[in-house]
């Protein structure tokens, strides 16, 4: 199920591994047969980490979603909540254990706080009368949750809000402690650099917990040799530019949640020979998507205009091996044949949904809406107009296109421009408020809190600086055989990767001026190690690198990470972590107050 | 109210980008027609289920590969709604598989920090990261007695944050004086552990005076904002909002206060609770949003209980199909503009006072009232709305959006040609002229455009797209033909 984790630079299975040991020895402890009531959320997280089976050698007999009123009836010995720790789930807790039969044989109650426990839960459950009712109380330590073989998230929805806007630095004290965790299993990390004040938080802590402990070194070889932090607040500009990349595309358009993706069901209906076209399923197609799958693996990160002639070049290449039947003559060759027909199967179905997707992707992709918005977007990552009333967006607020859309735009031109003339911001705002509501003054307030949105200061105008000198656009971005990691947004190069990329060669002293204008302190620390774990590096042995996004990264990001990788003579691999994967859509929504709004 | 999104969204034309480019549209396409018929054509080749294959993971239609969890708890739910009743009833049943036994290799996350692993290299790391190893907790709940034999109530603030980090039994109730109490608060945050961080928080929530506690907690940066997060976990808004006052943050106050309009249903309720936001401290920009926003909510009521009772014409020939409480203020107009067109100004439902009290824009009511009447058909409402009369009393068309826009909107409402044919000689420039009137079939404007231009070529050209001997063929005919028109080709 998780070889795909095994094949990267770093095994991410170890890491796995360790989680699902730690899921067992807490079963156990819950001695005799037991039920799960799920808080339904965490059943995605927890299914990269463990299927039904392992539950199942460990007594574990039947399921339930969290809900409201009586436990169903099972005839186990324990009851186990697996909950994130929060109030109201601890309300709908107490109800389960208040109304549970007195008549039948007792059943034990435990819970399982994943990622942490919570002094305000348990609090809750002793005000609702309920606390002493547990048997165990525990917590299920999932800070990084392996996605991939090189991919890492801790999915922690609203850490880019606590993080830079209600400044609370919760969620980085538990990326502290994910990255202990990561170098109790890989090592000491020798270097470690960053970029932003929360960065800089991050490493303090880390250097911290290592002092704590100085003298008990931990005896692995380091498989990393830097780790980079990074703000997401230091590149506010890439993750609202829309991705091109055709995982990114999937993303935007679809969202991916936990590595599944929803997609309409049309496209995917089976015809079955003989069975015509009834029963169109209405339920949304659910796929899941990782590298373990090949074809996926080869083309999640292409640029979609490429992903159209790799397509067809698999399909020539199963179709050949199909035709190699007709070849088979030997009963040895036909065995050969068949047993190469599981695995020739696989890659026809996979070619068949990937294809169905990519159809999807382009109806969207070739329609005029997403043509003029991406024209407008690369408008003002190249400086054209930012400092004006933009008639698209003008033209967008009009037709009343969704809220999100208007707000991923205005944003990006007020990136663009560090910042919009008060008379260019007053006049979006009142648009805005009169189309789409009053209400919406909160959301506005929250984006200029962060930094989204903010009014001129200076007239100068440091983004152009910032744009040249990092290269952050390319004229002549290649889509089809990219040579540079522009192509992600077929031009713009991510901000955030040319840190990574420059940090590798030349170093960041080749751009102080630049780092001097983005936010928060850039630095270099050094962790000593023992004598006897420095590494010997062979000759053209490449660095490898943890690249953790404090605040959420994109997939584009992500595809513009591994294209360095791969490329020969880059001479760094890279292992991506994040607090969150997000997408423009997903990242303003978790800024609004008001949650229901239609995306 | 919505302006029937759907329908308008295909008339905006703005500069063009190379960047992404579709050039190779077709090829790119045909490739996709490939792979997919290469799909369908190996497809008859294999039966699809291949059950009994192992290499194949299997997945059920909604994807969830089979066995994984969240297929284990449908499996359990619709299990349940079958039997699940009926089983209970039975004997109960004995385990008949015991269950296996533990792996005993490899590494746990939680061992590593508690050192209960065997593999001695890390048992080194047990003090390291003491904040980990919470398993032991509750302390003061069902703990054997055994537990407490090293409990002692003197410690000092370190030793007991070092218990709490540990999940070791501790009590606060020791720490007496405002000054112990702020040494176990530094303690606590300097920890950076922030359930500790709350723990003492509550605990000094409930021993602390407000005041103090206000006071004390402006000066510790780290624990206010845990406190305030505290706060906000537990919706204690009243002393939230009593505490941000005394930090002087005047604005998050008020729009913290604002913001609880949101979850009041009723709308006499939330007009009343927009009212009392009124007077707050809110930026000078917000604070007239926030009175237009009561306004109007305040608005909105009349109207609405006015217009459920009414059946006027117009209500009875379109029913209303949601009522306009906590719409926006544009889709308000655009009511107003659809219901109450031509009301005077002194009515509370009437465009032009919509329009006066809430600052509309020109181009905002332009564009709201030619949607509504364009809409309902009304076409000499749409040529009203576009007359300026200038001083010397002569009637001028103007449009504040151009009147390619004009046209698109009543091309999308179904204006009929002779409408469609007014507005679009109206538009300045020759060329969006021309392209529109081609789109729409506006044969005389087309027509009349070239030879403003006189452009015998292009009619050339557009003759040939015409049906043989149909009027607009035979008028090209005549003009092409024609001797007193001097062609520039």
């Amino acid at each position: 199920m998780a070889a795909h984790l095994c094949y990267g630079r770093v095994n991410l299975n170890i890491l796995r591994e360790a989680a699902r040991k730690d899921l067992r020895e807490f079963l156990d402890k819950c001695a005799g047969s037991k039920a799960i009531v799920w808080d339904e959320y965490l059943t995605g997280p927890f299914g990269l980490i463990a299927q039904y089976s392992l539950l199942k050698e460990h007594e574990v007999e039947k399921m339930f979603t969290l809900k409201a009123g009586r436990l169903p009836p099972a005839d186990v010995k324990n009851i186990i909540f697996f909950v994130r720790p929060r109030l109201e789930l601890m309300d709908i807790i107490a109800e389960n254990v208040m109304s549970e039969d007195k008549m039948q044989s007792p059943r034990e109650f435990n819970i399982l706080f994943v990622p942490r426990r919570s002094m305000l839960c348990e609090q809750r459950l002793k005000e609702q009368g309920v606390l002493g009712s547990f048997t165990n109380i525990d917590e299920y330590i999932l800070d990084l949750i392996p996605y991939d073989g090189d991919l890492l998230s801790m999915e922690c929805e609203s850490a880019f809000r606590e993080c830079y806007l209600e400044n609370d630095q919760t969620s980085l004290y538990h990326t502290a402690k994910g990255l202990m965790t990561i170098q109790a299993l890989y090592g000491t990390i020798p270097q470690i650099f960053g970029k932003g004040e929360c960065a800089r938080h991050v490493a303090n802590m880390m250097l911290r917990m290592k002092r704590e402990f100085a003298g008990s070194q931990t005896q692995i070889l380091p498989v990393f040799d830097t780790l980079l932090l990074l703000d997401r607040n230091v590149d506010l500009l890439t993750p609202l530019a829309t991705q091109l990349t055709y995982e990114g595309l999937i993303d935007e358009i679809y969202g991916i949640t936990n590595g599944y993706v929803k997609l309409p069901p049309e496209k995917f209906a089976q015809k079955k020979q003989g069975e015509g076209g009834k029963d169109l399923p209405t339920e949304p197609k659910k796929l899941q998507l990782n590298s373990a799958e090949e074809l996926y693996a080869e083309i999640r990160d292409k640029n979609f205009n490429a992903v159209g002639a790799a397509l067809s070049k698999k399909a020539k290449i199963i179709s050949a091996a199909f035709e190699e039947r007709h070849n088979a003559k030997t009963v040895g060759e036909i065995k050969q044949f068949v047993s190469q027909l599981p695995h020739m199967q696989a890659a026809r179905s996979s070619l068949a949904n990937h294809t169905s997707i990519a159809e999807l992707i382009k109806d969207i992709t070739t329609s005029e809406t997403f043509f003029d918005n991406l024209t407008v977007e690369q408008e003002f990552m190249t400086g054209v107009d930012t400092d004006k009333v933009n008639t698209y967006i003008e033209d967008c607020i009009a037709q009343k296109d969704p809220l999100i859309k208007i707000l991923r735009l205005v944003c990006m031109q007020s990136v663009c421009n560090n910042g919009l003339k008060q008379k260019v911001l007053d006049y979006y705002k009142r648009e805005i408020l009169q189309t789409y509501g009053y209400e919406y003054i909160l959301t506005l307030n929250n984006l200029e809190k962060t930094g989204l949105l903010k009014p001129q200061t200076t007239t100068r105008n440091n983004y152009p600086t910032i744009r040249k000198t990092l290269k952050l656009w390319m004229e002549d971005a290649n889509e089809q055989n990219p040579n540079d990691i522009s192509y992600v947004y077929s031009g713009y190069a991510p901000l955030s990767v040319r840190l990574t990329q420059v940090l590798a060669r030349p170093g960041w002293r080749s751009i102080e001026e630049v780092l001097k204008m983005l936010p928060g302190p850039h630095f270099e620390e050094r962790q000593p190690l023992p004598t006897g774990l420095h590494k010997k590096r062979q000759q053209g042995e490449n660095r490898t690198t943890l690249v953790f996004f404090l605040g959420g990264v994109t997939y584009a990001e992500i595809a513009a990470l591994r294209f360095l990788s791969q490329m020969e003579e880059g001479g760094t691999e890279y292992i991506i972590a994040t607090t969150k994967l997000i997408n423009g859509t997903s990242w303003i929504k978790s800024l609004m107050d008001k949650p229901e709004v239609n995306i | 109210m919505n302006k029937g999104k759907a329908e308008e969204d295909d008339y905006w034309h703005s500069s063009k980008y190379s960047a992404f480019t579709f050039d190779d549209d077709d090829y790119d396409f045909t490739k996709l027609k490939e792979s997919q018929r290469a799909v369908n054509s190996i497809r008859g080749l294999v039966e699809d289920d291949c059950e009994d294959d192992e290499d194949v993971e299997k997945v059920s239609w909604s994807g969830e590969p089979v066995g994984s969890i969240l297929w284990g708890v449908k499996e359990t739910a619709s299990s349940l709604r079958t039997s699940g009743d009926t089983q209970n009833h039975g004997f109960p049943k004995i385990q008949h598989n015991p269950p296996l036994p533990r792996q005993s290799s490899g590494y746990s996350l939680s061992s590593l920090f508690k050192g209960k692993n065997k593999t001695s290299s890390f048992s080194s790391l047990l003090d390291s990261l003491p904040d980990t190893s919470m398993r032991v907790y509750a302390p003061e709940l069902r703990k054997p007695r055994s537990e407490y034999k090293d409990y002692d109530s003197d410690w000092n603030s370190e030793e007991t944050i070092r218990r709490m980090r540990q999940g070791k039994a501790y009590s606060l109730e020791n720490f007496h004086s405002l000054q112990e109490k702020l040494l176990l608060l530094d303690e606590a945050v300097s920890s950076h552990n922030s359930n500790v961080i709350t723990a003492v928080l509550i605990f000094l929530k409930r021993t602390l005076s407000k005041a103090i506690l206000f006071r004390e907690l402006a000066e510790r940066e780290v624990a206010l904002r845990h406190f305030i997060h505290l706060l906000k976990e537990t919706g204690e808004q009243r002393i939230l909002v009593e505490l941000l006052k005394k930090l002087g943050r005047m604005e998050d106050m008020a729009l913290l206060q604002y913001k609880e309009h949101i979850s009041i249903k009723d709308e006499n309720q939330r007009k009343d609770f927009l009212k009392t936001c009124l007077s707050l401290p809110f930026s000078p920009d917000d604070s007239t949003h926030v009175q237009d926003h009561y306004m109007l909510l305040e608005r909105q009521i009349i109207i609405e209980a006015n217009d459920k009772r009414t059946d006027t014409e117009i209500f009875k020939k379109h029913p209303r199909k949601a009522s306009i409480l906590n719409m926006p203020i544009i889709t308000t107009l655009y009511y107003s503009c659809f219901y109450h067109y031509g009301e005077s100004e002194g009515t509370f439902s009437s465009p032009a006072n919509i329009r006066k009290t809430f600052r509309i824009s020109e181009k905002q009511y332009f564009l709201t009232a030619l949607g509504a009447r364009a809409k309902l058909k009304q076409w000499s409402d749409v040529d009203r709305l576009c007359n300026t009369t200038n001083w010397l009393g002569y009637t001028k068309k103007k449009s504040p959006i151009g009147f390619q826009r004009v046209v698109e909107i009543l091309h999308k409402n179904g204006a009929p040609l002779q409408v469609l044919q007014d507005y679009m000689s109206l538009v300045d420039n020759t060329e969006v002229r021309v392209s529109l009137a081609q789109k729409f079939k506006c044969h005389d404007i087309v027509i009349n455009t070239y030879k403003e231009l006189k452009d015998r070529q292009q009619l050339i050209v557009y003759q040939s797209k015409l049906e043989r001997g149909s009027p607009e063929y035979q008028v090209i005919d005549e003009l092409i033909h024609s001797l007193n028109i001097r062609w520039k080709n």
